[in-house]
């Protein structure tokens, strides 16, 4: 039953599965960059097919429709337009306040929009890939969001593409502030296995006055997420272990389950 | 051929939403391919596609590079060796058998990940997502061997078959 070529066949998959767990951090990542780079004319593919539908529901929309949508458009540009004037004269104020007090200046986040193009095959992590990579300028512990809220942060990077941590795995903690009277801070932790819109916002004060509906964002602590970017929405509180801290749930502003494109903040500032 | 499948198989995962946005667990197709490649391929097949399929899928995930390999030998091997004894041409064998490896891999991969210090997101939310690989992973393995029976069919050596007539042997009747 037992042959030699049984033994060299077990070995073998023992021996490589020992050497390359038991490889540096660094060799690893540039291990499966190398690997992962065969998938790379598989990329190209998914996205035809994947842009297909799209095509297709185009070019059989009817004009009018068409043209419906280029005005909405058009009027939404404008109303965006005053809005960004609008802005520029408050930063400027704020930029002469700041100046006025001797506070440091703030600089606007420089954002690069990314496609998502692969979810973990994994079901225990929460992470995507997105396709911008070092030659694009990304670089570890970048913030990720979309208009909705924050998404995550750069994990890894390869050339062409990088790996993005979401919101709800245990490896991307958040220093997070909810907008109440208190102004009270906790860390974002983990969510649940199956339900990727709902994470818990631990360590909170014993005291904390949270009710349903108030909006959690970015404290800006701890040296990775800039501050005031929206998260979520407390959903429920409760006391944990004997009243020592509070817990609570948060439902993310941003949908994880449906990330199609990303914006991935160059220039993090903190204050 | 199992190792192309098994290539195509991980990208599938990690690019397709389904099953993922409707039940909540991706199904993972390597440990059917781990069951077809034991029952009906040579050792060393089963062993490059454990060490091979484990790697890219440990690629495309924030696996540690080489965690997926042990687990999948751990179902191909014994399969392998006792593929004599295993009716493997019945849809019911190979149901079981899919199922078993679909719950056996994930269980010792986290299991892996546990010892090595990491921490994957589990919870009794982990239990369903379990239940719905076990359950795609059983459903999966007939259709595996059903594509490679095809594939076989349609692109492998089909042996000529001599037919019995034969002229020298053509029995002449006549009028006497």
């Amino acid at each position: 039953m037992f042959k030699r070529n049984n033994y060299l066949a077990l070995g073998a998959a023992v021996f490589v599965a020992v050497v390359l767990l038991s490889l540096p951090t660094s060799a690893t990542s540039r291990l499966k960059l190398a690997f992962g780079s065969l998938f790379l004319p598989l990329f190209g593919l998914a996205t035809a097919t994947q842009q297909l539908p799209t095509d297709l529901a185009g070019s059989v929309l009817p004009r009018r429709e068409l043209l419906r949508q280029i005005d909405n458009l058009r009027r939404e540009n404008q109303q965006l337009k005053i809005q960004q004037s609008q802005s520029i004269a408050i930063a400027r104020e704020n930029d002469y306040l700041r100046s006025h007090f001797g506070w440091p200046q703030q600089t606007a986040w420089q954002l690069k929009l990314a496609n998502v193009v692969l979810r973990d095959p994994a079901n225990w992590w929460r992470t995507v890939q997105i396709d911008l990579g070092s030659r694009d300028g990304l670089r570890e512990n970048l913030p990720v969001m979309t208009t909705d809220g924050l998404v995550g942060r750069v994990a890894s990077v390869g050339l062409t593409r990088s790996q993005v941590i979401l919101l709800g795995d245990r490896n991307c903690r958040v220093s997070a502030r909810v907008e109440n009277p208190g102004n009270d801070i906790g860390v974002l932790s983990a969510g649940g296995p199956l339900d990727n819109s709902l994470v818990e916002l631990t360590y909170l004060a014993s005291g904390a006055n949270l009710k349903p509906g108030q909006n959690v964002v970015t404290s800006g602590q701890g040296g990775i997420f800039p501050k005031g970017i929206r998260i979520g929405q407390i959903v429920d509180a409760q006391p944990v272990e004997f009243g020592l801290y509070t817990e609570a749930r948060v439902k993310l502003s941003a949908n994880l389950g449906n990330l199609e494109q990303v914006w991935v903040v160059m220039n993090p500032q903190f204050p | 051929m199992v190792l192309a499948t098994a290539f195509l198989a991980v990208f599938a995962e990690a690019v397709l939403p389904v099953p993922r946005s409707l039940l909540g667990a991706q199904v993972d197709l390597l440990p059917a391919l781990m069951i077809y490649a034991a029952l009906n391929t040579s050792l060393a097949t089963v062993t490059l596609l454990a060490i091979f399929g484990g790697i890219w899928f440990d690629t495309l995930s924030a696996n540690p590079l080489g965690v997926s390999i042990l687990p999948l030998m751990t179902v191909g091997y014994p399969v392998f060796l006792q593929r004599e004894f295993i009716l493997r041409d019945l849809s019911f064998a190979q149901v079981i058998l899919g199922a078993a490896a679909s719950a056996l891999v994930p269980a010792l991969t986290v299991l892996l990940l546990l010892t090595g210090g990491k921490m994957p997101l589990i919870g009794w939310g982990s239990l369903w997502q379990w239940i719905v690989m076990a359950a795609g992973g059983a459903l999966a393995t007939p259709l595996v061997f059903g594509f490679f029976d095809w594939c076989d069919n349609a692109l492998g050596y089909k042996p000529r078959v001599e037919p019995s007539f034969r002229l020298d042997r053509e029995i002449r009747r006549k009028k006497k």
